[in-house]
């Protein structure tokens, strides 16, 4: 392990927090090997370079790229600059553009790749990493037998911690991107404004079928709101109409680790669990007492949600202040 | 229009996993199998292309067990023709993408589709892998699919939203759920599908990248103070939220 490259997000004025995690991630592997860490920044806003400092990214690449966002030209960029900087070691979040241009720039660099990962270490010399497999039904370690390593990590499971080195050193990198690199570009992006991503928040407050229609999930939402949320929702839910896709959580939906889950009216079927059981602590609401989600919660409130929902939401608004 | 849908087999998603005696691989006893649920919206997608503009849609799978099985579901689910490559031992997802960008890279398939994810490994790095190798552009986690002529315009979910992409023939599709409603085969089909040929072919010989090194289940570390629904325990519960778990 020679140099590890981070690649980081701009997003609006700033880095994404999982950008902060990963060079996190990337100085606790730096510590146990002595490597050099460089993090790498194409199409962002220079402003913004020294707040990586703050989390103790001392050199960072800078690639200017004005055209619109291409999975294909991203790669290339990604895989130029690992090349020119010799880095044997690539960091990429487990999120819509990480998990799109990892595996290419793997590819590319005939690099070994594991995604999704929620523990890296050295051992030997190697890096063993963790990810969770069959929907974290259970968990593998695995090693990678090429030169050069490519890891996706999941976003909220690495915490960011502050190491303030100042401001990075910046390189400006001339990446040479034919048209045929730009083969698929992003012509629109349209986002939900104003409401948090399941796959981003803190907190989720997620609702199942208890709710009898799809009107009261008021409830869900002023709960999350309460909480500085986002909504989620069960299958059963999201497959009867009541809300969109973009809130499933489990196995054929979104997979999570908040700080906090709130499971109400879910009574926690296998798929359920696996998109869930990696939040730092869960907090369930169900009237079964033998709701299997109750083998998973850290607190639980066995009672009826149309009472127990609006009671709590009021509780942690007082709580709160 | 050629397509080819990848398709895998994976452990039904209700099935409980157990680590196998060699501590690298679950116990397959007991364990029911089935075509992976993203693949059906890959296989009916590229259905419907090839019912609205003709050509032949062929399914490929790369596996060390016998894959026969979901191969027939695919291709009772519209596909013409299937392509089993068999691997020697289970292969990583750096074997896979190799051994279907080596076999399909002179069959000129206009579109590749995938599942977004096989719900075993959940890696999501298979489709975008093998375009990589091939040379193609593509799109993942595609909710939303829009082909003429060559020109292809995708939208795929990205955290809180949406993002239109567009590419063009030949290129490479991972299908997320919503994308359409798979089809359930009838017997017809499936009587049919049991005459459709499908081609062995020879494995890659490709070396793994990853190793496991170890598998293990989770360890479920939780509090477990679960609780009635009285004023003063939805009061305990909400201080404890705050004062010792500080989530709140």
């Amino acid at each position: 392990m020679k140099k590890i490259l981070v690649y980081l997000e701009p997003q609006n004025n700033s880095f994404k927090r999982v950008s902060n995690e990963l060079i996190t991630a990337a100085n606790n592997l730096a510590q146990s090997s002595g490597s050099e860490i460089v993090g790498l920044c194409i199409g962002g806003n220079t402003s913004i370079y020294p707040s990586a400092g703050q989390f103790g990214l001392k050199k960072l690449v800078s690639v200017d790229f004005s055209g619109a966002y291409s999975s294909t030209a991203y790669a290339e960029i990604v895989s130029q600059v690992a090349k020119a900087e010799s880095a044997d070691v690539l960091l990429f979040a487990s999120n819509a553009a990480g998990l799109e241009i990892a595996p290419r720039v793997s590819a590319k660099l005939d690099a070994g790749y594991v995604a999704d990962c929620v523990g890296l270490e050295v051992a030997d010399g190697n890096i063993v990493a963790t990810k969770p497999v069959y929907a974290g039904k259970a968990l593998i370690k695995t090693k990678i037998n090429k030169s050069t390593k490519v890891f996706s990590l999941r976003p909220n499971v690495f915490t960011a911690i502050k190491n303030d080195v100042g401001s990075p050193e910046v390189t400006n990198f001339n990446a040479n991107i034919s048209d045929n690199d730009k083969k698929a570009s992003v012509t629109n992006v349209s986002t939900n404004a104003g409401k948090l991503d399941v796959s981003e928040a803190d907190i989720i407050v997620s609702g199942g079928r208890g709710f009898k229609e799809a009107g009261n999930f008021a409830m869900v939402e002023n709960l999350a709101a309460a909480l500085g949320g986002a909504v989620g929702a069960s299958r059963a839910v999201v497959d009867a109409g009541w809300r969109p896709h973009a809130e499933q959580v489990g196995q054929t939906g979104k997979t999570v680790s908040p700080n906090l889950y709130v499971a109400c009216a879910i009574s926690g079927a296998v798929q359920h669990l696996a998109g869930m059981s990696s939040s730092k602590v869960i907090l369930a609401i169900n009237k079964d007492k033998d709701a299997p989600i109750f083998k998973v919660a850290d607190y639980g409130i066995i009672g009826d949600v149309f009472e127990i929902v609006p009671k709590l939401t009021e509780k942690i608004k007082a709580v709160k202040g | 229009m050629n397509l080819l849908v990848c398709v895998s087999r994976v452990p039904d998603t209700a099935t409980k996993i157990f680590v196998g005696p060699d501590g690298k691989t679950i116990d397959s006893k007991g364990v029911k199998y089935i075509l992976n649920p993203y693949d059906e919206f890959a296989l009916e997608e590229a259905i419907r292309l090839k019912e609205k503009n003709g050509g032949e849609v062929t399914a490929l799978t790369v596996s060390a067990d016998d894959a026969t099985d979901i191969l027939r579901n695919a291709l009772a689910m519209g596909a013409d023709s299937a392509i089993f490559i068999k691997a020697p031992s289970e292969p990583d997802s750096y074997q896979v993408a190799h051994n279907i960008a080596n076999s399909v890279k002179d069959k000129n398939f206009d579109i590749i589709f995938f599942g977004r994810q096989s719900v075993d490994f959940d890696s999501f790095q298979i489709p975008s892998m093998v375009a990589e190798l091939l040379n193609i552009p593509s799109a993942s986690v595609v909710s939303k699919l829009e082909v003429n002529g060559t020109k292809v315009i995708a939208e795929r979910d990205i955290e809180g939203g949406k993002e239109t992409v567009e590419l063009s023939t030949p290129c490479a599709i991972s299908a997320q759920k919503g994308l359409n409603e798979p089809r359930y085969p009838k017997l017809p089909d499936i009587m049919k599908a049991k005459k459709k040929p499908i081609e062995e072919v020879p494995f890659f010989p490709v070396e793994a990248a990853v190793e496991v090194i170890s598998i293990a289940l989770p360890v479920n570390k939780r509090v477990g103070k679960i609780l009635g629904d009285s004023d003063a325990d939805i009061n305990e519960i909400v201080r404890s939220l705050h004062e010792d778990a500080k989530v709140i």
